[in-house]
């Protein structure tokens, strides 16, 4: 009987949390989960060319395969080329290996034309497909093509740590002029390293002078730390080129005052430097609210207590009071560089080209080069990165320690 | 050390926080060598203050403190030698007790083995030796406490402030912790400078007691003789149970006793604050030098009065009576005598000796 207002009363908090379910789900779990599974799934070749693909498994890989597979992969790209699916096909076995985009393209265009020119009929697929594309003598776009139509794959993890698969089916690393990514994850990381040591140099005193200025004063203090968080992302990265640029506010004082010389200007924007000092400054708040919030938990009078034990002011900061305040630094860190391992807006603004990190990269095969596998990839790679931190903070410090609440 | 001479001496010592209203006005107390003095007083009264100047934690707007001797205007917190325990003990949360008790040694740079051994006596002290290796947040208020005064004293400080130290234990624990903190004073000999505003705690641990009010000191006397001889209302009332009678002084009987009128009755009492005829002065009465139906003709001092109220409370019987024109004058008749058969309603003669009945200053906040 106790049963029946019980299940309703859990039905009806169900119902309000509702709105808020879905909405987490539609807007954060179903895109991360969608990105997730384009990085190991592919259907876009295996459904353009699925007898093809279905032939090519019985190919030892060595010399060309038979004519039966030419045959079919000529009736499927011709296929393809009509349902205007050829552009996607070409451009995933591209990816594969760079150069074979026209081949597919042009072969996939050209067939039909050549089917019916029968006067000048080859007696074989492979000669007509040869006679459109000599590429079609070699055995590379048929590994490629092969490579492609893997509907789970792999090859976007690899090419996201500079590795492929050979065409003998190992695991090797990409050629020299092609690894890209781990050095760019590499300057990430150490970007994001840089930027929570600034932070954390610079949010420091300002946290330590919030927690021990008297309630009015702690207020506005915050508030002003929390200014930056009012104003727009965009106008506080573009108000840093304004102040950076060789013709602008901080060179402008420089020259002035003689310090560089007009033609010596600083290069501090649109470069690795720009991004360290506006990356520092956008995340600067995320160090101050936690460490904030951990110091104001430490009572003034353990440091009263150290001195009247006979510690040094550096003594009792040393021993006492920075002990106790770690939490908060691990928060902090965590949180900065968390955020800027996945900072986007200010690198691609003020980065210029050595000052892009790795979501920059992502950004622009999700926009550009539209290989969202890649993307993908990258971003789970990114996130596999962000959970192993929060498990090592949680291991060493422990969540919930963190002092957010 | 020897007995006598002054370890602490604060000389005219005033502070205010704001510039305008004095939280403490011209201190003059002097602490001997050894000695256990508590500061009593209400809260606000300026305890915490005076002991934070003695401290280094805060300086005194007018005066001077002396250790010693010497000056001690300019000397930081940690030069001082001072061993303070705190009212929320302020141990260490990260650092074991041992550490904790370790540190005052470490930042003078003590060598290991020496640190060793005094951490143990230190700990032996406090009867916790098992507990070294114990984080303060598991330990309970009784044994925080302990380790806060093991890490008082661990650096053999001759001075230990101790402020309010055990207002967060519950009453048993208190009442043990005050014997434990005197069997300490007592074995170690140290000077201790204690702040509490409970009457009884201070009872139990001091050879002298400074009454607080207001950052004025009422009066300095050992425990017996502010209850024995109060010399202002405000201490007779704060130390102690009294009943307070208001009155005017109607003659002057020698130089000690006088003669007051009060609610319609003469009363003799002792002159203890200075007095004319016709000054308004409070009688303190102790509730227990009280008679009730005493021998015809014995006290000076006999008065009618009706019982309005028993209650028994074991080791003795409180009477609340109607008399001298108050409805809360309070008598205790000790459980050895019986109570004779006292019944609420009965109309009974009270009676008790001028010197049990002392004409203070006139304090007429209550009527
Ligand atoms: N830091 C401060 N700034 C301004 N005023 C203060 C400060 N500390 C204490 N006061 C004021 O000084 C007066 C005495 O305070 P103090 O802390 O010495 O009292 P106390 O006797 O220790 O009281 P309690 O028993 O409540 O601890 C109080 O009126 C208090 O408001
Ligand atoms: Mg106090």
């Amino acid at each position: 009987m106790a049963g029946n207002p019980a299940r309703r009363a859990r039905l009806r908090a169900l119902a309000l949390v509702a709105p808020l379910l879905i909405f987490v789900g539609v807007t954060f779990v179903a895109p991360l989960a969608t990105m997730l599974m384009r990085s190991v799934h592919d259907p876009v070749v295996a459904d353009a060319l699925p007898e093809t693909l279905a032939l090519l498994e019985g190919w030892d890989g060595d010399g060309l395969p038979a004519e039966a597979v030419y045959e079919t992969a000529a009736r499927e790209l011709e296929r393809s080329n009509e349902e205007r699916t050829i552009g996607q096909v070409a451009g995933r076995v591209n990816r594969v290996q760079g150069g074979l985009r026209s081949v597919f393209t042009s072969t996939a265009r050209e067939l039909r034309d050549a089917r019916l020119d029968t006067g000048a009929a080859q007696d074989t697929w492979r000669g007509t497909m040869t006679a459109i594309d000599s590429a079609w003598a070699d055995p590379a776009p048929w590994h490629a093509l092969r490579t492609a139509g893997e509907r789970f794959t792999s090859r976007h993890y690899l090419n996201a740590v500079d590795m492929e698969r050979l065409p003998d089916g190992a695991i090797g690393r990409q050629p020299e002029e092609r690894r890209i990514y781990l050095r760019l994850f590499g300057r990430t990381m150490l970007v994001s390293g840089a930027i929570t040591v600034l932070c954390l140099l610079l949010g420091y005193p300002i946290a330590h002078l919030i927690a021990r200025a008297p309630p009015g004063r702690a207020d506005l203090l915050l508030v002003l730390v929390l200014v930056p968080f009012w104003t727009s992302l965009l106008v506080r990265t573009t108000s840093w080129i304004v102040l950076l640029q060789t013709q602008g506010v901080i060179n402008d004082v420089l020259v002035a005052i003689g310090l560089v010389g007009d033609d010596g200007r600083l290069a501090m924007v649109y470069n690795m430097t720009g991004t360290l000092i506006a990356m520092t400054h956008v995340l600067l708040p995320f160090m101050v609210l936690p460490l904030y919030s951990v110091m104001r938990g430490i009572p003034p009078q353990y440091m009263s207590a150290a001195a009247s034990l006979g510690a040094t002011p550096l003594q009792a900061f040393l021993r006492v009071y920075l002990p106790q305040s770690l939490p908060g630094v691990g928060a902090g860190a965590l949180l900065v560089f968390i955020l800027s391992i996945g900072f986007y807006i200010t690198p691609a603004l003020v980065g210029g080209s050595d000052g892009q990190l790795i979501s920059n990269m992502i950004a622009y095969h999700m926009q550009t080069s539209l290989n969202w596998g890649l993307a993908g990839a990258l971003g789970g790679i990114l996130l596999v990165g962000v959970l192993v931190l929060y498990m090592v903070y949680d291991r060493l410090v422990g969540v919930e320690r963190m002092g957010l609440s | 050390m020897s007995g006598n001479d002054v370890h602490v001496e604060f000389a005219g010592v005033s502070k205010s926080y704001d510039g305008r209203t004095l939280v403490v006005r011209d201190l003059d107390l002097s602490v001997r060598t050894g000695e256990f003095v508590t500061l009593l007083g209400p809260s606000g009264s300026g305890k915490t203050t005076i002991l934070m100047m003695l401290a280094g934690f805060q300086t005194p707007t007018g005066g001077e403190i002396r250790i010693g001797g010497r000056p001690i205007q300019n000397l930081p917190p940690r030069k001082r030698g001072i061993g303070m325990v705190f009212q929320n003990y302020a141990l260490f949360p990260h650092m074991s007790v041992g550490a904790n008790l370790a540190f005052p040694l470490e930042v003078r740079g003590m060598a290991a083995e020496e640190r060793q051994a005094r951490v143990g006596r230190a700990l032996a002290l406090v009867r916790l030796e098992e507990l070294s290796d114990r984080r303060p947040g598991q330990l309970s208020g009784g044994q925080q406490q302990r380790v806060a005064i093991a890490r008082a004293l661990v650096f053999e400080p001759e001075l230990v402030l101790m402020d309010e130290p055990l207002g967060a234990l519950d009453r048993s624990l208190r009442e043990e912790m005050q014997y434990e903190i005197r069997r300490i004073h007592r074995s170690l000999g140290v000077t201790i400078v204690y702040v509490t505003h409970d009457q009884q705690e201070a009872m139990v641990m001091s050879d002298r007691i400074a009454v607080l009010r207001d950052g004025v000191v009422e009066q300095i006397a050992p425990p017996e003789g502010l209850y024995e001889e109060p010399e202002r209302a405000f201490v007779a009332s704060f130390i102690g149970e009294n009943n307070r009678l208001h009155g005017r002084v109607a003659g002057m009987v020698d130089r000690d006793v006088c003669e007051v009128e009060t609610g319609g009755e003469m009363v003799r009492a002792l002159k203890v604050a200075p007095c004319e005829v016709g000054d308004h002065v409070t009688l303190s009465i102790r509730p227990e030098r009280v008679e009730i139906n005493p021998e015809p003709g014995r006290y000076r001092n006999e008065l009618r009065a009706e019982v309005e109220d028993l209650t028994f409370l074991g080791d003795h019987l409180r009477v609340r009576l109607a008399a001298c024109a108050r409805e809360d004058f309070i008598v205790k008749i000790p459980n050895v005598l019986g109570h004779g058969g006292l019944l609420e309603g009965d109309a009974v003669r009270i009676g008790w000796t001028a010197s049990d009945c002392r004409a203070l200053n006139h304090e007429g906040g209550d009527e």
